[in-house]
């Protein structure tokens, strides 16, 4: 079977500073794929080289057997900061008939390249998968809500029913839990977990402890790619990643 | 005010200049808005500003200004997204570099101009009482221009002005319907420039809709509200300037200014209550123990 993603040799930098180099890495089908590193490691800016939102200097990047940029449909996008105003006038289910857009309104199917070029309404198979992704997160009550009165949890669910909206066989979120507390925290990896079942997960975090319980296998960032699964993450890996001022301190669940 | 209402039965000139009004107000209500929620007033400035390269270029080759107007707004538009899209430093120096060069051309054209000198004050402040009757077919064409636009494409709108990284994504063509919004913001400069001219247009662009979202939460209704208020607005300040012969547009654009004042006031003292209220509730619920 074809990987989902498919990293081979990959460099960036924004400036004359490498972020990324000699990136390597295969993420099955099916796989829940964590992501660890410092803060500034680039693993944010590896999340966008897959989404296609930017472009390496060299190397090459799979997606689903295509460009990112030709796959980019085909995934469902948790950003860590959200780029639109919080005061926009927009309800939540508005929010979410937007990651409908690129799908086609009938059939649920994915058009062609040009098919956002026509005019649409929401139809009602569209209401009726709004309904659906509001309901996976359990924010089906707030549908009628502006997003403005939303507190930090909720609109990270809302984030992700947008995302699940136009039912990606990727999800990739972007350190999905760090506005929010820690019940709410182990809810949403909950979710992930069940969702998992049926769509590849890549997710980044800065808690390695945390989740190295959901993830299958970890990838370690920081500036180059490490990878582990997760019964090997002990106190020399964690060091190797974050250098070795990281004070630890032994704990279990 | 009354004196107004009987000359309105009786002049074309003042019929013309209200329903000059209520169709450039339909423009302001529904573009006006996205300019709002998508934060590109300064944008908008420079294409109502640029504007006056093309009004100064036909009044030298001996055309209408305003037939000069469109394209000119048009091709301003197209510039000035592009350098947005395309030109990521220094974005807003450029854009005041475009909004001044194009008034620079259009003052050397009216200045150049042969034969009779055309009046810049009018082109600057707006005339609403010498708009001629053929122009509000030209305005009834835009107004229906935007209109089927913004019906068909209002999903693709909404996508690009809520979060243009995710429309992306989605697969909507971003650099083309942003290019396409500020087309046919253009096209609405052009239509309120007959009312107010072009250095008032922002106000009359932006703060109905401003007004709207004061206490509305949708695209929709904050368009609808603001097409209303600035139809009344502008037929109300028509008025108030007829009696003591003032300058329309400027006492338009006051009432207007005067409204969104008052209104931002309105709407701040109403969020302090909100919150106040909210937080009583929370203590309350605290004590009780309830969730």
């Amino acid at each position: 079977m074809k990987p989902a993603v498919d990293i081979h040799a990959l460099n960036f930098s924004y400036g004359s500073v490498p972020t990324l180099s000699g990136i390597d890495l295969q993420v099955k089908e099916g796989e829940f794929l964590g992501i660890v590193g410092p803060n500034a490691g680039g693993k944010s800016t590896l999340l966008k080289l897959i989404l296609g939102l930017l472009k390496p200097q060299s190397g090459h990047i799979n997606v689903l057997g295509q460009t990112p940029c030709a796959a980019s449909r085909l995934l469902g996008y948790v950003p860590q900061y959200p780029s639109f105003a919080r005061d926009f006038p927009i309800s939540v289910e508005q929010v979410v008939q937007l990651g409908r857009l690129g799908l086609d309104r009938n059939s649920g199917q994915r058009n062609g390249k040009w098919h956002t070029l026509w005019p649409g309404r929401v139809s009602g198979a569209d209401r009726e998968a709004i309904r659906h992704s509001l309901a996976e997160v359990e924010a089906g009550d707030i549908a009628k809500r502006q997003i403005g009165s939303l507190s930090g949890g909720q609109l990270q669910r809302v984030l992700l029913a947008r995302a699940l909206g136009g039912e990606p066989r990727i999800l990739i979120l972007d350190e999905p839990t760090a506005n929010i507390d820690q019940r709410m925290e182990s809810e949403i990896f909950d979710l992930l977990k069940a969702l998992n079942a049926r769509m590849t997960i890549l997710v980044v975090s800065h808690d390695v402890a945390y989740i190295s319980r959901y993830v299958s296998r970890v990838a370690c960032i920081n500036r180059t790619l490490v990878c582990h699964n997760t019964d090997a993450i002990d106190g020399n890996a964690i060091q190797e990643l974050y250098g070795e001022q990281v004070r630890m301190i032994a704990h279990s669940h | 005010m009354d004196g107004f209402f009987t000359a309105l039965l009786q002049h074309a000139f003042l019929q013309t200049a209200v329903a000059t009004a209520l169709l450039a107000s339909i423009g302001c209500g529904i573009m006006g808005t996205y300019v709002v929620v998508k934060r590109i007033a300064f944008i908008a400035g420079g294409i109502a500003h640029s504007v006056l390269g093309g009004m100064g270029a036909a009044v030298y080759f001996g055309f209408e200004p305003l037939h000069g107007a469109l394209p000119a707004a048009i091709a301003a538009a197209l510039l000035i997204g592009w350098v947005r899209l395309h030109w990521h430093a220094q974005e807003d120096t450029l854009i005041s570099a475009l909004w001044a060069i194009g008034m620079a051309v259009g003052v050397l054209f009216i200045a150049k101009a042969p034969g009779y000198q055309a009046n810049l004050m009018s082109y600057l402040f707006g005339n609403i009482l010498l708009v001629p009757r053929e122009s509000l077919w030209f305005m009834i064409a835009l107004d229906l221009i935007l209109l089927a636009t913004v019906a068909a494409y209002h999903r693709q709108f909404l996508a690009v002005v809520f979060d243009e990284e995710f429309a992306r994504l989605r697969g909507v063509p971003v650099g083309f319907f942003y290019l396409l919004l500020l087309v046919l913001v253009a096209v609405t400069v052009v239509l309120l420039i007959q009312v107010v001219g072009l250095i008032l247009v922002l106000a009359l662009l932006t703060l109905p809709a401003a007004v709207a979202g004061h206490y509305v939460h949708s695209l929709g209704r904050m368009m609808l509200i603001a097409t209303l208020l600035g139809a009344a607005l502008s037929i109300a300040g028509l008025a108030l300037s007829y009696g003591p012969d003032l300058p329309a547009g400027p006492t338009i654009i006051l009432l207007v200014g005067g409204v969104y004042v008052l209104s931002a006031m309105l709407a701040q003292i109403l969020d302090r209550r909100r919150a106040r209220v909210a937080a009583a509730r929370g203590t309350w619920q605290g004590e009780t123990g309830e969730q």
